[in-house]
């Protein structure tokens, strides 16, 4: 195999894999923190109609990722009020967001199918961007680069500092976190907000820089497996990007196939590898594992009220 | 100042209240945000939720929507009792459909009363199934149910586009991705004649009651409450958990698969690639707003078919696109989570504390 197609594979690879990796991690922090958000794949259109109508309508992308950032949260908002504050089932209100997100953004983007922007560039300039091999270190956009730095800070977050403590005791035990004096409901609100804005920055990731055009339910079930990702992970941010860039292969398969003439698997086939593969490595992952719930959070998914 | 009081148990008028509640919030939040997004925002609404009703000529088509819904949110509701999370009913309506358009493809050429039934066997097997992946998984390796059956859903509809773009494709189709025309003795008997009314909807009734029979009267439907309420207490009574996970992942796949054929061999005629259209995902609502009680999801079912139906309405009356459905749909269940904290806590007043003045 050639530099050049090895370069391009990595091209792929990273761009497929980060949208997922994005959302991930936000999902990883809100589970740490003790609640289960299955609403990913929602927060995650909601953020990439936003994205897509601000890009649109502006021209300026940056508005565009800032516009999928506050929806996303916004959406994260609705689960935040239903379960912790109103304590609802968090399955069926994670559901009820996936189901929302759905609905909402083929509301919002029907006026916008088929519509195109420019889509999101390298960040760094096209000496380096645009080498035959150097790109494949410089010549992704400043999402890439973000996802990366914060994988970096969450897992800097999680184990050295005080609030990562603080978050990971709500997590493991609300009770005794209650009773020392941290507000449990405050933190789980934060931690869902910033789930929310990554899952939307990451939904932004496909309408503005990998498809740069709207289509409905463009994400494609992506959110589910970010929600699957974090099980991989066994809740730890440096086996997240591992997995991620596992899944962005899996996912790139289906191209890369295509690329080396492999005529013989049918389209479908290919197009269903991500999610059997996502059904393969949970098997896996509980085959492997020797006790109880992996290292899930304790809390993880039960409702908690002060009084 | 406001604040939630847990009641001592949770109120039996709240519990039926409550989803009327959402509903009229559903209707009051949709008027204002259709309005806002420059629509006839309470036509709209009225459209969605009262045209359906209240024109005679539109009952067969909420009896025709309703029907699948029902069926699959039956199942989901079994389940979702015993904290059996089956959200890829989706897949299992789909994988019934193609399990049941099989047996009918190879009896193509034949004739006789025997088919339909056969088919209709073969869309619960090709359910049961699909379901079972998730419930092997999730009994043997404690693999979450909620992301296998989900997506196994994307599985299926990947199966379905190859079967009718590649071995099913109709011989005098034009090309078209689809597969034959179902023949008389492969399409469900209409039963009112001159309307669309097929057997699948007084079939889904039939099963309502059933379902309802055997959850209230019978043990068994006793054994899954208790596993959904009290797993350890479930445990020291012999009630399985392992044998509850099988048992509803098995009948929600069967419904959703029996949903599935009906569907194919009722509305559809044949399979195409438009054949996935999400009754899987709405059945969840229906089973949620029908309080997961096999008689309120023939109502819950009766609701969120109307929403279909309005969506077409409104879509000649105000402009409003399809997908406003589907935003009807995810609100009314937002808002039935959200009122369902009125049937364990009550708003009080609480009286400021006395302030203690300092000296």
């Amino acid at each position: 195999m050639n530099s050049i197609i090895l370069v391009s594979i990595i091209m792929t690879l990273v761009a497929a894999s980060t949208p997922i990796l994005l959302a991930a991690l936000g999902e990883l922090v809100v589970e740490k923190s003790g609640v289960l958000n299955l609403g990913v794949e929602g927060m995650m259109l909601t953020g990439a109609v936003a994205g897509f109508a601000v890009a649109f309508s502006t021209g300026s992308v940056a508005l565009g990722l800032i516009a999928s950032v506050i929806a996303g949260i916004g959406t994260a908002m609705i689960f935040a009020v239903l379960t912790l504050s109103l304590t609802a089932n968090q399955v069926a209100t994670g559901l009820a967001l996936t189901i929302f997100g759905v609905g909402a953004s083929s509301l919002i983007g029907a006026g916008f199918v088929g519509r195109t922007i420019d889509r999101l560039g390298p960040l760094f300039p096209e000496a380096l961007s645009g080498h035959p091999w150097l790109r494949a270190l410089f010549g992704h956009d400043i999402i890439v680069y973000l996802s990366l730095a914060l994988v970096l800070g969450v897992s800097l977050f999680l184990r050295r500092t005080r609030a990562g403590l603080i978050l990971r005791a709500v997590g493991e035990n609300d009770a005794s976190a209650h009773a020392i004096g941290y507000p449990v409901i405050g933190i789980r609100y934060a931690a869902i907000a910033f789930g929310g804005a990554l899952a939307g920055l990451g939904g932004a990731y496909f309408s503005l820089a990998l498809t740069p055009m709207w289509a409905d339910r463009l994400t494609a079930g992506r959110g589910w497996i970010a929600l699957a990702l974090v099980v991989f992970s066994a809740w730890k941010p440096g086996r997240l990007l591992l997995g991620a860039y596992l899944f962005g292969a899996v996912m790139t398969f289906e191209l890369q196939a295509k690329a080396a003439g492999i005529t013989w698997l049918a389209p479908e086939v290919l197009a269903m590898a991500p999610y059997l593969a996502t059904i393969l490595v949970l098997t896996m992952m509980s085959l492997g594992r020797k006790t109880g719930r992996l290292d899930a959070p304790a809390c993880l998914g039960k409702p908690f009220s002060a009084s | 100042m406001l604040e939630w009081r847990r009641r001592r148990e949770p109120s039996r008028a709240m519990l039926y209240l409550s989803p009327l509640i959402a509903i009229a919030l559903t209707m009051a939040t949709g008027a204002m945000v259709f309005t806002a997004m420059g629509y006839d925002g309470l036509t709209a609404v009225f459209d969605f939720f009262l045209v359906p009703f209240l024109e005679p000529h539109r009952w067969p088509d909420l009896g025709v929507k309703a029907a699948p819904l029902v069926m699959i949110a039956l199942g989901l509701a079994i389940g979702f009792r015993a904290n059996v999370w089956n959200i890829g009913a989706e897949g299992q309506y789909i994988m019934g459909a193609i399990a049941g358009t099989g047996v009918a493809l190879a009896t193509y050429e034949m004739s006789g009363w025997w088919i339909l039934p056969a088919m209709a066997l073969a869309g619960i097997l090709g359910g049961m199934a699909w379901a079972a992946v998730p419930a092997l998984l999730r009994v043997r390796l404690q693999v979450s149910e909620i992301l296998t059956s989900l997506m196994l859903t994307y599985v299926a509809v990947q199966v379905l586009y190859y079967l009718v773009r590649g071995p099913w494709k109709d011989p005098d189709g034009f090309n078209f991705p689809q597969t034959r025309m179902f023949t008389a003795d492969q399409t469900l008997p209409v039963v009112i004649p001159e309307t669309l009314v097929h057997l699948g909807i007084p079939l889904a009734l039939v099963i309502a009651v059933i379902a309802w029979l055997v959850l209230e009267k019978t043990t068994a439907g006793y054994a899954v409450k208790v596993v959904g309420l009290a797993p350890a207490a479930a445990r020291h009574g012999g009630f399985s958990a392992e044998r509850t996970t099988w048992v509803t992942l098995l009948i929600g796949g069967g419904l959703a698969g029996l949903a599935g054929i009906f569907e194919a061999a009722g509305p559809f005629s044949q399979l195409t690639p438009q054949f996935p259209v999400g009754y899987g995902f709405t059945a969840i609502i229906v089973a949620f707003l029908g309080r997961l009680h096999p008689l309120g999801i023939v109502l819950g079912g009766v609701v969120l078919a109307a929403t279909y139906v309005g969506g077409e309405i409104a879509q000649t009356t105000v402009r409003l696109p399809q997908a406003a459905t589907g935003m009807f749909q995810a609100m009314l269940l937002f808002f039935l989570l959200a009122t369902d904290v009125l049937v364990r806590y009550r708003i009080a007043f609480r009286a400021r504390p006395a302030k203690v003045l300092p000296r």
